[in-house]
């Protein structure tokens, strides 16, 4: 009698030790929920796109959501929404209220989950390759988008017909680059990402260089000259350059390819991959003749979008560089001592004329082909980050150049002093957006291109700035080792 | 009845309590492991999957970059095998003995780091191993006069760094390891050396050595695998599977960039089960050489 007492108590506690635990992760979850409601999209520095970069950094171990939230209205088409920055799912939400405002016979209900980079890649490949299990909407990451986009439309529903309404104000050039091999669009995207230059000229000012000068840079042999200008004014002191070259991080090869019009990866697929392009040789051996000269330097731990990076910048050792215009986020974020100080102008090319622009990273948006209403998900998706409200809204949160090239010459949009992208810097972002309108290249995100950038950030850049290998025998390296690959 | 009868069971009892486990074992492990080997023969795609039978291996055989990953990762697992097994034990003889005062607190304190996030952690000495002249090893080298260094970007101090994270992380592990071994030897065993005449040196030789064998053979089998296997430390040293000049790459980093990354499965499958047979082949060996299998020699 007693061992059935004993075994029944045993079994109770059992099952309240398991109801509690139920009981306590839904109420985490609501904790979660409300956390993620009240948090707005500009505190959080996630909202810079870290993932944006080449890279494919932040990644942790856990599969565990970092958010999950639902938005809208209970009575619409639920759907289920996955990012990998928080910020984004904020601005997805935000846009849910106003697309139900907007359509009250479409309403939508979304759930919105935030994972870790590589946990959500993963999540998503897997449950597309499985035919079940994938969201409605998610985010793909621009380093990602050759694996997801390779399943065309049988992973994915094309945006083409969704995004009609938007698309002759949209940017091509980057729309282009979230088309899959049959030229359907399957992603939308967030920003354009195009490549200026940042200046810092409070630090130039002191050495003497007026804006006039920065302004009439239009060559890399301005720029060179230019700064051999500042150093010399500055009486070259140890540590202090005009800017620094990466070896983690191909963006200053992109700038050179789109000048030159030129693409690595071929531009497709099935293309062959040619690193050895004059554009890639002539900025290899230019930067390698500034860390000769002390122009430049390398930067610290390899790109300027690190801790160390920052703290270059912030201690005015470097005073210009080129980068992607979501760059202007981790001022914000990082860097907000540097209010007033930065310029924004376009890039220099080889010579004059040229493309001087190139878009970097970004997020190319898909619905999937499991979705329960494709149509519908299309449509909220375009709404969402095609239309001019939500790339309104994509600025002021986020503060991305948006695609929706309508906006660009708004002044209630490009020059709303409530905006603190708008205030932060000299000028205004989208005027120098504006200025370089048709001059934004497109180098495209393919299958190889991933091995291409492992190539250049584990061996060749540091082959070539560190250890100051010929550039010819260090792209032929570079291309024996990708040609393997193909 | 029926069921009374089956649940008071003494023979059914004990499967129904392993039950849970070996389900989960079977579950989590076995048919994983059975579908990697699968997977390695395939050539994985968003929509087809295809048999190439050995191409993957034929592929790693030609691979340099997955024999720069097999060689840091031996590198690194017989450096953290000096530093991780003979530091921990004498530690753990340490606090066994009455020279330590506040045990609980070096205990303590030695066990924390295990308790710590890698990815905290990993991201902590990234920042610390910068190359910035205000990263926290740059500022203490400045400091003795050695001057700055690019940690992460060169070989011997990228493999010091990662071996650093490692000490950091798992000493106070070993270090209970041990002292768990250490707890279940005898104190006659000391007492009846110490009449004899032994001194301390002899004692440790010939008591604590032998008699804690089990706890250093589990220790080093493991600590065998971990170091084959270590990811997550050089994942965050270098913010990403990629290190100048693959410096920090190691089988289970190349296994994601290629899993995962570059999404081949197939590839990737290939590389774990080269991992889990060298893992193997290497604890066997050492499991032979330690007597492991012989029979118990009662």
């Amino acid at each position: 009698m007693k061992k059935k007492l004993l075994a029944t108590l045993l079994t109770a506690a059992m099952t309240a030790s398991m109801l509690a635990g139920c009981g306590s992760s839904e109420a985490a979850t609501t904790e979660g929920t409300d956390a993620a409601t009240e948090e707005t999209a500009t505190d959080d520095a996630a909202a810079d796109d870290a993932a944006a970069t080449e890279e494919g950094e932040v990644a942790e171990g856990e599969a565990e959501p970092d958010a999950v939230t639902t938005v809208g209205d209970p009575n619409g088409t639920h759907m289920e929404c996955w990012s990998f920055v928080e910020a984004h799912n904020t601005f997805y939400a935000q846009m849910v209220e106003k697309w139900n405002e907007a359509n009250p016979d479409r309403t939508i209900e979304i759930t919105f989950t935030t994972y870790p980079y590589a946990d959500m890649h993963t999540k998503l490949l897997t449950s597309l390759t499985a035919g079940t299990g994938a969201p409605d909407i998610c985010d793909v990451e621009m380093g990602q988008v050759p694996n997801v986009y390779e399943g065309l439309d049988t992973w994915l529903y094309p945006l083409d017909e969704a995004m009609a309404p938007y698309a002759a104000d949209m940017l091509t050039s980057r729309l282009d680059a979230y088309k899959g091999a049959d030229g359907k669009q399957y992603g939308a995207p967030f920003h354009v990402g195009a490549t200026v230059m940042y200046w810092n000229m409070a630090a130039l000012e002191e050495a003497g260089i007026t804006q006039e000068e920065v302004d009439a840079v239009v060559t890399w042999d301005d720029y060179t000259a230019l700064g051999e200008k500042y150093l010399d004014a500055i009486g070259r002191p140890e540590g202090k350059y005009f800017t620094s070259v990466d070896t983690a991080g191909v963006d200053w090869m992109w700038i050179a390819m789109a000048s030159y019009g030129e693409d690595w990866t071929g531009g497709s697929n099935d293309a062959t991959a040619n690193v050895q392009l004059d554009s890639v040789k002539k900025m290899l051996t230019m930067q390698q003749g500034w860390l000769e000269s002390g122009v430049a330097q390398v930067s610290p731990d390899g790109h300027v979008d690190l801790e160390a990076g920052f703290q270059n910048i912030l201690d005015h050792n470097i005073v210009s560089f080129p980068k992607a215009m979501w760059y202007m986020s981790r001022f914000i974020n990082y860097m907000p001592e540097e209010e007033g100080n930065w310029y924004i102008t376009p890039c220099p090319t080889f010579e004059a004329g040229q493309t001087c622009s190139v878009g970097i990273g970004g997020t190319g948006t898909v619905v999937t082909g499991q979705s329960v209403d494709t149509a519908l998900a299309a449509d909220f998706l375009c709404y969402a980050k095609m239309s001019p409200e939500g790339n309104t809204m994509i600025w002021n949160d986020l503060g991305f150049d948006v695609c929706n090239t309508s906006l660009w010459s708004d002044d209630a949009f490009a020059h709303d002093t409530a905006n603190q992208y708008n205030t932060f810097f000299r000028n205004y972002p989208y005027d120098v957006l504006n200025e370089i309108k048709d001059q934004i290249g497109t180098v495209m995100t393919v299958k190889i291109s991933p091995t291409i950038n492992e190539q250049f950030c584990n061996v060749t850049l540091n082959d070539v700035l560190e250890n100051g290998v010929d550039v010819e025998e260090a792209l032929q390296t570079a291309q024996d080792v990708i040609a393997l690959e193909q | 009845m029926k069921i009374k009868n089956f649940l008071y069971s003494q023979k059914a009892a004990p499967y129904v309590f392993v039950l849970p486990f070996i389900l989960s074992f079977c579950f989590f492990w076995i048919y994983p492991l059975f579908s990697t080997i699968t997977m390695s023969f395939q050539d994985i795609g968003p929509a087809i999957t295809e048999w190439v039978g050995i191409k993957n291996y034929q592929k790693l055989l030609k691979d340099p970059t997955f024999l720069t990953a097999i060689l840091n990762s031996a590198e690194y697992m017989l450096l953290t095998l000096v530093l991780l097994i003979p530091f921990p034990m004498l530690f753990a003889v340490l606090m066994d003995s009455r020279l330590v005062k506040a045990k609980g607190f070096w205990k303590a304190c030695l066990y924390v780091p295990a308790l710590t996030s890698v990815v905290i952690s990993g991201t902590l000495f990234r920042l610390m191993f910068s190359e910035y002249k205000t990263g926290q090893m740059n500022v203490i080298t400045a400091a003795l006069g050695l001057g700055t260094f690019k940690w992460l970007k060169a070989k011997a101090t990228g493999l010091a760094a990662l071996v650093i994270v490692c000490c950091w992380r798992w000493t106070g592990v070993n270090m209970l390891y041990f002292i768990s071994g250490l707890k279940s030897i005898d104190t006659a065993l000391y007492e009846s050396a110490e009449i004899d005449g032994a001194s301390s040196w002899q004692k440790f030789k010939y008591i604590t050595i032998p008699l804690i064998k089990p706890t250093t053979i589990y220790v080093l089998t493991i600590s065998i695998y971990a170091g084959l296997a270590m990811f997550m430390e050089s994942y965050m040293l270098w913010a990403g599977p990629d290190s100048p000049n693959n410096i920090g790459l190691t089988i289970v980093g190349y296994l994601y960039k290629r899993g995962i990354t570059k999404n081949d499965l197939g590839y990737g499958s290939a590389i774990g089960i080269v991992l889990l047979v060298v893992a193997l082949f290497i604890n066997i060996i050492q499991l032979i050489f330690n007597g492991t299998f012989k029979k118990e020699e009662r």
